[in-house]
């Protein structure tokens, strides 16, 4: 049957058949259709880069146009993993440098980027388009500066959230005068201030620009001249959102911003002062995404922002919101798809601000579409949760976190396990969950049982006993990333459950009950595993076997163990011993 | 569901602060809240902080608010203005503290600010320079720049001052090391 089509014609259907899952079947099917597939596969996604190694990725994959790689496990965006553990991305690009020249993509997550990668990207991709380092680090403004110097066709530089070591705001100047293809720049994260007339002319000279998100070094003042050289506009991130209110400062920028007819999403906000918000109303009937999360307005500016937006699907909102905001969020807001909502004072036990679970309930349901929840608050009840979870069964993904750990139901004083119960039973497409506050191996009976589609966890300070880490290993057929710290699982749960643990990109477990001995037989039995163990304490085998361990990476790869880790990580090998290659 | 606690320790007259004696939290609570300075950072910048429940930084990762988040709000940008005054210069000045890593960023600033050149450099070897800064603290006293931790000096500074050191002859100006490369040692002490 394969030879019935010329590979030509595979080759052409198989051009419309994108998505990762798909093409990892069609290369299943048989042989010629695994050769035909391999050759014309050019998007690839490394959930995590030491599952394989660069070598195998382009062994397998000859002619890749773009690629994504994560590093570093989630959990170090709260500093759980120590600095120096990994994730370098040099490796990867000098391997690509050589195999593929003509790749148009890089996107990265946590990853370590050096200078030296940059300028090696610059050099080598003739063709490059996008770079987009999200919570990446290791890089300066130097590294910037060759790619700005040398992309000609560079469409899309994203630097979302990365620790970049801001020299100076020079490397802006390196874009050259003849470069005009840039659709999409994120440079929030750097503090430097820019030269601002560099900034008008690339932004002038732009013409497919649609994506802006300044530093907060951009004062708002200048805002409007930028806003006037880029009317077509659909994203914009402002800089600092605050001055004196000066009249014409200000009829300046809302003259501006109602110019830019496209634009659907606004974020920035920094140093925001309620003066200066009613700027953007003229363009808030047509905004669907708002980031106010950084920008310290407090609930009534707020819902008469808000009040401007019907067709908003994203908000992304400070705690200022308080319960009353988010009742008039869930009156004005039917499109809600996606509300995050974060803590203004997260070290304080006591409320700064009046928002509980109430503002959750409101919104859960009034906003009909609304799948997507993060939202921090001090206290919930099981009787919350179930409405919630009646109310809006469609939740994909739901992360609920009580700032103070094991915070019973303030009603009854007991543990919130009913009410995430009722969250799973009723979610039957909850993809991604996080709990917090009181919770008993119960919680996580309910989680095996119901959370059939979940694909990530995390926990915190929950559970009594492994019986409820088995709940979850054994019961969520699912579940890819488990991520849990603080925990009082060992290593029964573990061990009993190991060959799962090749079913799922990565488990994580810091400041649980884990013993150095439980370690080594896992990475013993299970070969595909690589069983990291981190330990700030010294040498694991300095101490007694039955001594748990400060935290725990298990992972699968198909590459082996890695030769990069520092000297605060082991990996546990067949041969019975902690084996540390370096 | 049980009913741990829920009887009669309501109705008990305990001695201890309001909300704080709930039985149902075992031990393990302890891991949060109780944990004061438990990592010894920034303790001392915090000390002007009066209740324990407002000391940060306890838990390491709690709540899960991510760096990049933690780095850029939470009132870590609350602008911090003092005036800064120059011996002979007829008019004052202004600058934001918060906008400063360290003590080497900000003699940077000053001099930029009022053409002082050498102040930095001046305070390494006493000779150098003509100037040396000092600042008034919450308490009216006027201090020298550079013996507190950074995050203790932006908390406490009220104005500052650069000061010719002609007008404090006598009075031991030796540099402190908090221009070498931003650490800080007290080394007369």
């Amino acid at each position: 049957m394969a030879s019935s089509f010329p590979e030509e014609v595979l080759e052409h259907v198989f051009s419309f058949i994108q998505s990762d899952a798909d093409r990892n079947s069609i290369s299943m099917v048989c042989k010629s259709w695994y050769e035909i597939e391999r050759w014309c596969r050019r998007r690839i996604f490394v959930g995590n880069c030491y599952a394989v190694s660069p070598r195998m990725v382009i062994r397998r994959f000859p002619d890749v146009r773009s690629i994504e790689l994560k590093g570093k496990p989630h959990f170090a965006d709260f500093n759980l993993v120590p600095e120096g553990w990994g994730g370098y991305v040099d490796p990867w690009i000098s391997a690509m440098a050589m195999a593929y020249p003509w790749l148009e993509e890089i996107r990265l997550k946590r990853m370590v980027v050096t200078d030296e990668s940059l300028e090696l990207i610059a050099k080598s991709f003739k063709n490059f388009k996008a770079l987009v380092l999200s919570s990446c680090e290791g890089f300066s403004t130097d590294g910037l500066a060759a790619i700005a110097a040398n992309c000609r066709n560079l469409r899309e530089l994203d630097l979302r959230e990365s620790d970049v070591d801001d020299l100076s705001g020079h490397w802006l100047s390196h874009f050259p005068d003849t470069y005009t293809s840039l659709v999409s720049l994120d440079i929030s994260c750097l503090g430097s201030e820019m030269s601002f007339t560099a900034l008008e002319r690339l932004v002038g000279r732009c013409p497919n620009l649609r994506s802006l998100r300044l530093n907060r070094t951009v004062p708002i003042e200048k805002l409007a001249n930028l806003l006037r050289q880029a009317p077509q506009l659909v994203e914009l991130g402002t800089g600092a959102y605050s001055a004196e209110l000066r009249p014409e400062v200000f009829s300046n920028l809302a003259g501006a911003l109602s110019g830019c007819k496209e634009l659907k999403s606004l974020s920035g906000f920094w140093e925001a002062v309620p003066a200066y918000l009613p700027a953007v109303y003229s363009i808030c009937p047509g905004l669907t995404s708002l980031n106010l999360s950084y920008a310290a307005i407090q609930s009534p500016h707020l819902i008469k922002l808000l009040s401007h937006c019907p067709k908003l699907q994203r908000l992304w909102v400070l705690d200022y919101i308080e319960d009353v905001g988010l009742e008039a969020l869930a009156a004005s807001c039917k499109d809600l798809r996606e509300l995050r909502v974060f803590p203004s004072d997260p070290f304080v036990a006591e409320p700064n601000v009046s928002l509980t679970e109430q503002g959750l309930v409101s919104v859960s349901g009034g906003c009909p579409k609304l799948h997507s929840v993060l939202y921090f608050c001090r206290q919930m009840s099981n009787a919350a949760l179930t409405t919630i979870a009646r109310n809006r069964p469609n939740f994909t993904c739901f992360r609920l976190c009580i700032i103070e750990p094991r915070t019973p139901d303030y009603l009854t004083l007991g543990p919130l396990d009913a009410g995430f119960g009722a969250i799973v039973e009723h979610c039957k497409d909850l993809r991604r969950l996080s709990v917090s506050g009181l919770l008993t191996d119960r919680a996580f009976e309910y989680i095996g049982t119901y959370a059939k589609k979940l694909e990530m966890l995390s926990l915190a300070f929950a559970g009594d006993s492994d019986l409820g880490l088995h709940h979850v290993l054994s019961g969520c057929e699912n579940l890819r990333k488990l991520e849990i710290r603080d925990c009082p699982f060992g290593d029964k749960a573990l061990l009993a459950n190991a060959a799962k643990l090749e079913t799922m990109r990565s488990l994580w477990m810091s400041s649980c009950m884990v013993s150095y001995g439980a370690c080594k037989l896992l990475g013993q039995k299970m070969p595909r595993l690589n069983v990291e163990v981190i330990d700030e304490r010294g040498p694991p085998d300095t101490r007694p076997e039955s001594c748990p361990v400060e935290k725990l990476y298990i992972y699968r790869s198909v590459a082996g163990p890695r030769f990069d880790m520092p000297g605060f990580v082991w990996t546990m090998d067949e041969d019975s011993s902690a084996l540390r290659l370096s | 569901m049980e009913k741990e606690g829920l009887g009669l320790e309501i109705t008990e007259l305990r001695l201890g602060l309001p909300g704080g004696g709930q039985e149902i939290r075992n031990e393990k609570k302890r891991v949060f809240s109780e944990i004061i300075g438990g990592d010894g950072r920034d303790v001392e910048a915090s000390g002007d902080r009066k209740s324990q429940t407002t000391s940060k930084n306890q838990v390491v990762g709690w709540p899960p608010v991510c760096s990049y988040r933690r780095k850029n709000s939470f009132n870590n940008n609350e602008k911090v203005y003092v005036k800064v005054s120059m011996d002979g210069a007829p008019f004052l000045r202004k600058i934001d503290l918060s906008m400063h890593k360290g003590y080497s960023d900000l003699a940077i600033a000053l001099e930029e600010l009022f053409g002082c050149f050498g102040m930095g450099e001046g305070l390494k070897d006493t000779d150098s320079c003509e100037f040396a800064p000092i600042y008034e603290d919450k308490d009216g006293d006027w201090m020298l720049v550079g013996d507190v931790p950074w995050e203790m000096f932006v908390e406490s500074c009220k104005r500052l001052r650069i000061m010719k050191k002609s007008d404090a002859m006598g009075f031991g100006l030796e540099p402190k090391s908090f221009l070498l490369k931003g650490t800080l040692k007290n080394e007369t002490k």
